[in-house]
């Protein structure tokens, strides 16, 4: 640098004022930069595994369970019979779900030797349905959603059939297993919450979730 | 419209070096006397118990000034305490207060409810039996903490209402409408996640009606009511979650929130009613008659000091 050699009033100026020379940015923009990327780091070390905790059960699928309702003699083919089993491991009563069972009907040219089981979970928002025998019909009391014997949506608010759990027979037993949901010509899908259509596009606008069982 | 005064503040109150000197002839100090001869006959000296009690006086004012010394907190309350209002500031100014006072309830009722609730799906119900059947008050208190959510519900809608009517969302309030709006928005998550504990059979089916009006919004809503849930179903974690959400999650951010709605409040002050009539602009006039009053005043005052009187703005159209 040559600054001496020249008149003082020509003394050089960093330009930026506060840079040294050969420096790219001023010591305080680095500490600040430098500040500012560890307070970063360790929020996300904070905030990361926080959120991260809160959010892991949707990804979580919990383990399979099956669970005897009855002998195979207990249910026929036309008509339902209500049972009652955990769906929900420790939280008591709240935890069990209603289930209609009965044996595949060769009349609806379902599979024969099968079981199928309906859940009373209403399609539309999730409130308890009931199956009235002399109708032979499934009724939502909240809202007047109506299904067919087969759990097909026949009117009301509802969006889809009703759900229905893998059945198996195991013993003499028949056993329910996971919850799966229909689309409006029963063919299995992933279960869906209450409100949320299945089949065609609805697929994609209602994904399935990691915590659900395949289909069977 | 009688001008608003600061009213007399207590001399207990009042660090004794800004208390306002006593008017001469009307003494200060109960004596009453006039000053003496101090030769022929010097005051009389405190006892060592007068003085004492001159001490004990004096605590509370040394104790204010102390604390006042290091926070600076009379310039700041008496500036927010003693904020001029826009002329016609009515009763419907007090919803937002109302509201205020409403979540105040809820945040140390719910404090003191968690003393007793057991947040498990197994116990929560019991535990809430037991609240209102056997611990004392504790109907009365669970009582006022369900209630007063319609109450608090029912007072963010009216303050909003009359927000809006108002036209107090209008510019420079914009963004206070939008910490509002989320402030609702906040309220009515307390209320929903409020209602599932109690778990019984209402609460269990309204949360699952209402878990599942959040799944149904399209691609997220099924990840959101899974995370609602904490899983596929209403489970053993589902409650605690709520619970959280209810008590530590939620009330933060409500408070948070308050109090950047309350700062900007006093930032920006409040509107007059629609219906009042703006004030004819007084600067104006005012000047105009200054200049006739300077020439015929005479009394060689300066411009700038009747300026001053002129142009000031009372208080009640500063708005």
């Amino acid at each position: 640098m040559n600054g001496a050699d020249e008149a003082p009033q020509q003394r050089v100026k960093p330009d930026p004022p506060g840079y040294f020379e050969g420096e790219s940015m001023t010591r305080r923009r680095a500490f600040t930069i430098a500040a500012q990327g560890l307070g970063g780091i360790a929020g996300a070390a904070i905030i990361l595994p926080a959120v991260g905790f809160a959010v892991a059960p949707i990804f979580h699928r919990g383990k399979e369970r099956w669970e005897a309702v009855g002998p195979v003699s207990d249910f026929v083919e036309d008509t339902y019979r209500q049972v009652v089993f955990t769906e929900t491991e420790g939280i008591g009563d709240a935890g069990k779900t209603t289930a209609y069972v009965r044996k595949s009907s060769a009349e609806l040219e379902e599979e024969p030797g099968k079981y199928v089981a309906v859940s009373n979970r209403c399609a539309h928002l999730g409130c308890p349905v009931r199956f009235v025998e002399a109708a032979g019909n499934f009724i939502c009391p909240c809202h007047g959603g109506v299904y067919d014997f087969q759990g097909k949506r026949i009117g009301g608010p509802p969006v889809r059939p009703l759900d229905q759990f893998q059945a198996r027979v195991k013993n003499g037993q028949v056993e329910l297993g996971p919850r799966y949901s229909v689309t409006s010509q029963l063919d299995p899908v992933r279960a869906r919450d209450p409100g949320e259509f299945t089949g065609g596009i609805w697929e994609y606008l209602y994904p399935p979730r990691p915590s659900t069982f395949p289909a069977p | 419209m009688p001008k608003l005064r600061v009213p007399k503040i207590p001399d207990s109150v009042v660090p004794a070096p800004l208390r306002k000197p006593a008017k001469p002839g009307q003494g200060g100090n109960g004596k009453g006397q006039a000053p003496q001869d101090l030769k022929t006959s010097p005051p009389e000296r405190e006892t060592h118990v007068q003085r004492l009690g001159n001490q004990a006086k004096e605590a509370p004012v040394d104790i204010l000034a102390w604390v006042d010394q290091r926070t600076g907190a009379s310039g700041f309350l008496t500036g927010m305490l003693y904020r001029k209002v826009p002329k016609g500031t009515n009763w419907f100014y007090t919803l937002g207060s109302a509201t205020l006072f409403a979540f105040i309830v809820q945040a140390v009722t719910g404090v003191f409810l968690a003393m007793f609730y057991t947040p498990s799906a197994t116990q929560a119900y019991a535990s809430i039996s037991h609240i209102n059947n056997d611990v004392p008050l504790g109907q009365f208190v669970h009582g006022m903490h369900k209630w007063g959510a319609s109450v608090m519900v029912i007072l963010v809608f009216v303050h909003m209402g009359r927000t809006f009517f108002f036209g107090a969302y209008k510019y420079p309030r914009e963004l206070n409408w939008v910490i509002g709006v989320v402030l609702l928005i906040l309220t009515m998550t307390m209320a929903f996640t409020g209602y599932l504990l109690p778990f019984d059979q209402r609460s269990y089916w309204a949360s699952i009606v209402g878990i599942n009006i959040n799944g149904t919004g399209p691609v997220v809503g099924p990840y959101l009511s899974d995370f609602l849930r904490a899983g596929p179903e209403l489970g053993a974690t589902t409650l605690a979650r709520f619970y959280a959400i209810h008590m530590l999650l939620v009330p933060g951010a409500i408070i948070a929130l308050i109090g950047a709605h309350l700062y900007l409040v006093m930032k920006l002050g409040t509107t007059a009613p629609p219906w009042m009539k703006m004030d004819k602009p007084k600067v104006a006039a005012s000047v105009a008659q200054l200049d006739a009053g300077v020439e015929g005043n005479g009394n060689g005052r300066v411009n700038g000091a009747g300026r001053s009187n002129g142009v000031h703005v009372d208080g009640d159209s500063a708005t």
